[in-house]
């Protein structure tokens, strides 16, 4: 079955497929709050909770707004920011310390020993610290490009070109 | 009206497309051309998968058979799989009344996204038939000022005027139209080489006896003028037409040396 079929069978409150879609997520999910949470337990359970909100919500997908990975990668950071901020009484995405996959990339020892930090540094090699920051603003983090120029205090035609340069360096690494 | 694909996909858009950092405007547009353009829907495929690859990488690791979890907590909220008939207390009819119920409410929910389905593949029927009819319209208007020419070229007061090649070019040729009545000639200069950079071809009206040319116009943007038609107004008593190739900008008097094409009135 295609992913679009997928998709709409889930939405249509299909369980098989919606273990389907859970077993082609779940680490990227995962991963995605690992990054912002950098706490492997928490992170496994935080998303189970995001699965189940994706079941719950099912619904409300639209694929006129979006890839469907995106839309649960949104509900994931989501998820995630919320832990953090709960936390830390900040309420701000923009108070979030946006270098966490700069910190990972390079310290690779103190961090979050269960990461396959070997996977994430080959991906990563040869990418500017400025590259790895905007794939955290921007994947991780859930900056959308206004708000990513504004930070940076860069146009946005910068940041768009910027991240196309970023992200196809990871594909040339991925070959 | 088409779109440069390359163009498009290089700015950086489809990239925060995946990351969903577009507006909502813009996730439409994004959405319309992807459909439109396999190489794009293409493209954004592959940049979601880097970031899959990036985000797996960073995962600690689901645990073994975690979906079970999800499982067991979704079957407290809602019969998640398919339970087994627990007692016989309850009357089948209650049974029937809520399947039918569930099965109504599904087939309304199925209905509501069929809806909305069409009405997204509507939109993108009426943009696309918006397109084919300009391009029906720029047809249209391209044939009748075809026809609005050959109607001219037909006249009766016309004669037609065979310019051939001469020493610096003997096998250039070209053709003149000459509209007396309407002081006009259209020149068909299909048989003359493009001319070098920074030159041009000037038309000359020339009297014969003693010999005065005349200059009538220039065969300007040659290159970009697909049917090689040129429109120039003569009011002069041509006894013959001359092309000769000029500097840009044209020429006092003709440099004969540069003559191209000449043919004489009545020939």
């Amino acid at each position: 079955m295609n992913l679009d079929n997928l998709i709409q069978q889930f939405q249509k409150k299909d369980s098989a497929a919606f273990e389907a879609l859970y077993h082609m997520y779940a680490e990227n999910i995962c991963g995605v709050i690992n990054v912002i949470v950098k706490d492997a337990e928490r992170s496994q359970e935080l998303c189970q909770d995001v699965f189940v909100k994706v079941w719950e919500k099912s619904d409300q997908y639209d694929a006129s707004k979006g890839r469907f990975f995106t839309w649960i990668l949104n509900i994931a950071r989501n998820a995630a920011i919320d832990e953090v901020r709960s936390k830390t009484h900040k309420n701000q995405k923009k108070n979030l310390p946006v270098d966490s996959l700069v910190g990972i990339f390079e310290n690779s020892e103190d961090l979050n020993s269960k990461m396959d930090t070997i996977g994430l540094q080959s991906l990563l090699k040869g990418l500017k610290e400025k590259c790895i920051l905007l794939i955290d603003m921007l994947y991780f983090k859930g900056y959308t490009q206004k708000e990513a120029a504004k930070e940076l205090n860069t146009p946005i035609g910068t940041i768009k070109t910027r991240i196309r340069s970023c992200i196809s360096s990871i594909r040339k690494n991925m070959a | 009206m088409s779109m440069d694909v390359k163009e498009y996909i290089a700015s950086g858009i489809l990239e925060l497309y995946v990351a969903g950092a577009l507006s909502p405007e813009e996730n439409l547009e994004v959405q319309h051309y992807a459909i439109q353009y396999p190489e794009i829907q293409k493209e954004i495929e592959a940049i979601e998968n880097a970031v899959l690859e990036l985000t797996e990488a960073a995962s600690p690791k689901m645990p073994e058979n975690s979906f079970a979890k999800i499982k067991a907590e979704l079957d407290d909220v809602i019969p998640f799989t398919p339970e087994a008939s627990k007692s016989s207390g309850t009357p089948w009819g209650s049974y029937l009344g809520w399947a039918a119920s569930v099965l109504l409410a599904l087939g309304l929910f199925w209905m509501y996204t069929e809806n909305n389905k069409l009405k997204n593949e509507i939109e993108l029927t009426n943009q696309e038939k918006q397109s084919l009819e300009d391009i029906l319209s720029d047809t249209q208007a391209e044939i009748t000022s075809k026809e609005l020419l050959l109607q001219e070229i037909r006249d009766k007061d016309v004669s037609v005027i065979a310019l051939g090649g001469q020493a610096v070019s003997p096998s250039s040729y070209a053709k003149a139209y000459w509209n007396k009545e309407e002081q006009k000639v259209i020149i068909d200069a299909q048989g003359l080489p493009e001319p070098p950079e920074g030159f041009t071809y000037q038309v000359w009206s020339l009297k014969l006896d003693p010999l005065t040319p005349t200059s009538i116009g220039l065969l300007d943007d040659f290159a970009s003028q697909d049917n090689k038609l040129f429109t120039l107004e003569n009011a002069n008593e041509s006894e013959a037409f001359g092309i000769t190739l000029e500097p840009e900008g044209g020429s006092e008097t003709p440099t004969l040396e540069q003559l191209y094409t000449l043919g004489a009135v009545g020939a």
